[in-house]
């Protein structure tokens, strides 16, 4: 009838407070979205880890390639002056 | 590029400490051995919420009941972290289960012995999972990610275990007659198979080289052993109790990896049970989705 | 009222519901590593453990209105099983999960409509408890009602078996519903429920969740034995056994 008998794959992420990101934090198997919702509940908040919760279907994350890894993120390292510190402001000059 | 570079720049990544990820290149035998450990790990979660299990039911206050029940859950939670972070690894959670179902995959062997008494319950969280926490500490720094990641959130909860253990201990120590030696009897019992639990003595361990080179594991089996017994002994002391004395009897360890151990039977055949009667149940609810997809698939149509 | 045992009906009100929690929890903890995956094993334990806690609560409170000085384990371990006030509804063994689930579904609706109402209670402490439980119980429905649906509308071989758990079980709905002089002492007081209404909201819930699930409400029929009267069948007196054997073991022993 199915291929697999295993339930489908969830990825996991959790907002631990207002204000934060969601955070990866693992997988749950689960039928349907309602019920992966349910076990990631059930599974990663049992000390009241999360204030939100969302959940997709592992299948459905698109990852970068880690063989392009050096295309993808080298070209952003020599750019230095993207970043406060390479400026030398003198001591005097406040608040900038 | 050829595999001996790859294996040259994946070991050159693990000497400079960095995280091996999911989708990154790995030897097979990193990738085989990883398998290994971890579905060993979560199996041993799995089947070590049945000796504590024992006890639920009979808890000997509502409090203690509900510290067990929460810990008994959490390992459960601490197998499904496992298992989660062992798929990341492209084997199935449903291939995993029939290893362990089928005795083709082992599980720790402490969790073979049996729970006769309450105390036996204080003894598991003080020096089981005392001697777990020993050796997964240093596995919050492996090398591979998800395995690190899960690992500092099992380290976390684990450490309640321990101390709820310790717990239980303490009372029984300071209780009748008859509730101290129960402590006794129980530190008889679990003392020398938690020695057993940090594997064979270094020079018959045949994983441990090429695992201490891939960083997936830190500190040799003597090492944590006896780290382990600087630990506890003054712990024993301290309830009262008296630490057995003697040498590990490597024998029955190697019984009881076998599988003739007091409870191998039983704690399998309770695993193949769930597993079993819960068949209909899995189905079931595969199929109640497979119906919704349909039903929502047949709503779009109407609506386009 | 040979179940009040000299309580008031305040008590007598208070140790029903806690018993129908402890005994549910109970059974629930039997199953703990033994469910049909892994995820439903740790989601059936945050219920139970729910409930234990909720239970822990009102025995307290049990305790402090008979005026005996006994705390929530002398209540749960030293009574017999006459003196257990719980709905036998949550005595019935788990047998399969679906009778697991339908049980825990018919109560799970059962108890959010009557924390709803206890959550205005003159009682201030059992008000404070339903609010804090209701939260809780609202999960618990959430859960079951769900599991519900998937087994009714799931294959033919699961909404076989969870219609006839449904059987099974409901006449042990009937007590739920059919006020007593203690139920309408408290509701006259102001510190019980209303349990018309309580029925009413009930049977929507079950019919909203039966008629998803594809599943066929079982006819009423009359039961007359009802565990918040003492009256149990054979399946409370072998939980408590073994529930009780240790505490008992060992009188007055600390833990």
């Amino acid at each position: 009838m199915t291929t697999s008998r295993d339930w489908p794959l969830y990825e996991v992420f959790i907002r631990a407070r207002g204000g934060l990101d969601h955070k990866h934090v693992g997988s749950i198997h689960a039928v349907d979205a309602r019920m992966a919702m349910e076990h990631a509940r059930d599974v990663y908040t049992r000390r009241q880890e999360g204030v939100s919760i969302w959940v997709v279907r592992s299948s459905e994350i698109v990852a970068s390639d880690p063989a392009e890894a050096d295309a993808f993120f080298e070209p952003a390292r020599d750019k230095v002056y993207r970043h406060p510190t390479f400026y030398d402001i003198p001591d005097e000059v406040k608040t900038l | 590029m050829d595999t001996a570079t790859l294996e040259a720049r994946f070991q050159a990544r693990i000497d400079a400490d960095e995280r091996i990820e999911p989708k990154d290149w790995m030897p097979d035998a990193y990738r085989k051995a990883l398998i290994r450990q971890m579905s060993q790990h979560a199996h041993s979660e799995i089947v070590g919420m049945l000796p504590e299990g024992n006890w639920i039911t009979r808890a000997p206050t509502l409090k203690r009941k509900a510290i067990l029940m929460a810990k008994v859950q959490d390992e459960g939670g601490h197998g499904a972290y496992l298992y989660s972070a062992t798929e990341t690894l492209g084997i199935t959670r449903e291939t995993l289960i029939e290893e362990l179902l089928s005795g083709a995959a082992k599980y720790s062997s402490i969790f073979n012995y049996p729970t006769p008494t309450w105390a036996d319950i204080g003894a598991i969280g003080w020096l089981v999972d005392g001697a777990a926490i020993m050796n997964q500490i240093p596995l919050c720094r492996c090398s591979y990610g998800p395995y690190a990641r899960a690992m500092v959130r099992i380290c976390k909860e684990e450490s309640f275990h321990q101390r709820q253990g310790f717990d239980i201990l303490l009372q029984l120590s300071r209780g009748t007659e008859a509730q101290r030696a129960m402590a006794q009897g129980a530190l008889d019992r679990w003392w020398w198979p938690s020695l057993m639990m940090f594997g064979p003595p270094d020079a018959d361990s045949k994983h441990s080289a090429q695992s201490m080179r891939w960083k997936v594991k830190r500190f040799s089996n003597d090492e944590l052993r006896q780290r382990f017994i600087e630990f506890t002994v003054p712990q024993a002391q301290f309830l009262g109790l008296a630490v057995p004395q003697g040498e590990i009897d490597w024998n029955e360890f190697h019984e009881v990896l076998k599988g003739h151990g007091p409870c191998n039977h039983e704690r399998l055949a309770a695993r193949r049970r769930a597993h079993e009667s819960g068949r209909w149940v899995r189905e079931a609810a595969l199929a109640y989705a497979g119906k919704q997809r349909d039903r929502e698939r047949d709503q779009h149509r109407e609506a386009v | 009222m040979s179940a009040a045992h000299g309580r008031t009906s305040h008590c007598v009100y208070v140790l029903r519901l806690a018993d129908s929690n402890l005994v549910l929890a109970q059974r629930l903890g039997e199953l703990i590593g033994h469910a049909p995956a892994l995820e439903e094993d740790l989601g059936l334990a945050n219920t139970a453990l729910d409930l234990l806690g909720q239970a822990r609560l009102l025995l307290t409170h049990a305790g402090k209105l008979e005026g005996r000085g006994r705390s929530e384990d002398d209540l749960a371990f030293l009574r017999e099983e006459g003196e257990f006030l719980n709905a036998t509804l949550v005595e019935q063994p788990n047998g399969d999960f679906g009778d697991t689930l339908a049980r825990q579904f018919l109560f799970d609706a059962w108890q959010v409509e009557l924390y709803e109402r206890l959550a205005a209670s003159g009682d201030p402490q059992l008000a404070a408890i339903a609010a804090k439980a209701l939260k809780e119980s609202r999960y618990h429905l959430r859960f079951s009602a769900n599991w519900v649906v998937r087994l009714g509308d799931g294959t033919a071989e699961s909404h076989e078996r969870v219609q006839a758990s449904l059987e099974r079980l409901w006449p042990h709905t009937v007590e739920l519903f059919d006020a007593d002089a203690i139920d309408r002492e408290m509701l006259a007081a102001g510190i019980g429920a209303d349990l018309t209404a309580v029925r009413a909201g009930w049977q929507r819930r079950v019919d909203d969740t039966l008629a998803e699930a594809t599943l066929a409400r079982p006819a009423d029929r009359p039961w007359r034995w009802y565990g918040k009267r003492g009256q149990h069948g054979e399946h409370l007196g072998r939980l408590l056994s073994q529930m009780q054997a240790l505490h008992r073991a060992h009188p007055g022993a600390r833990w």
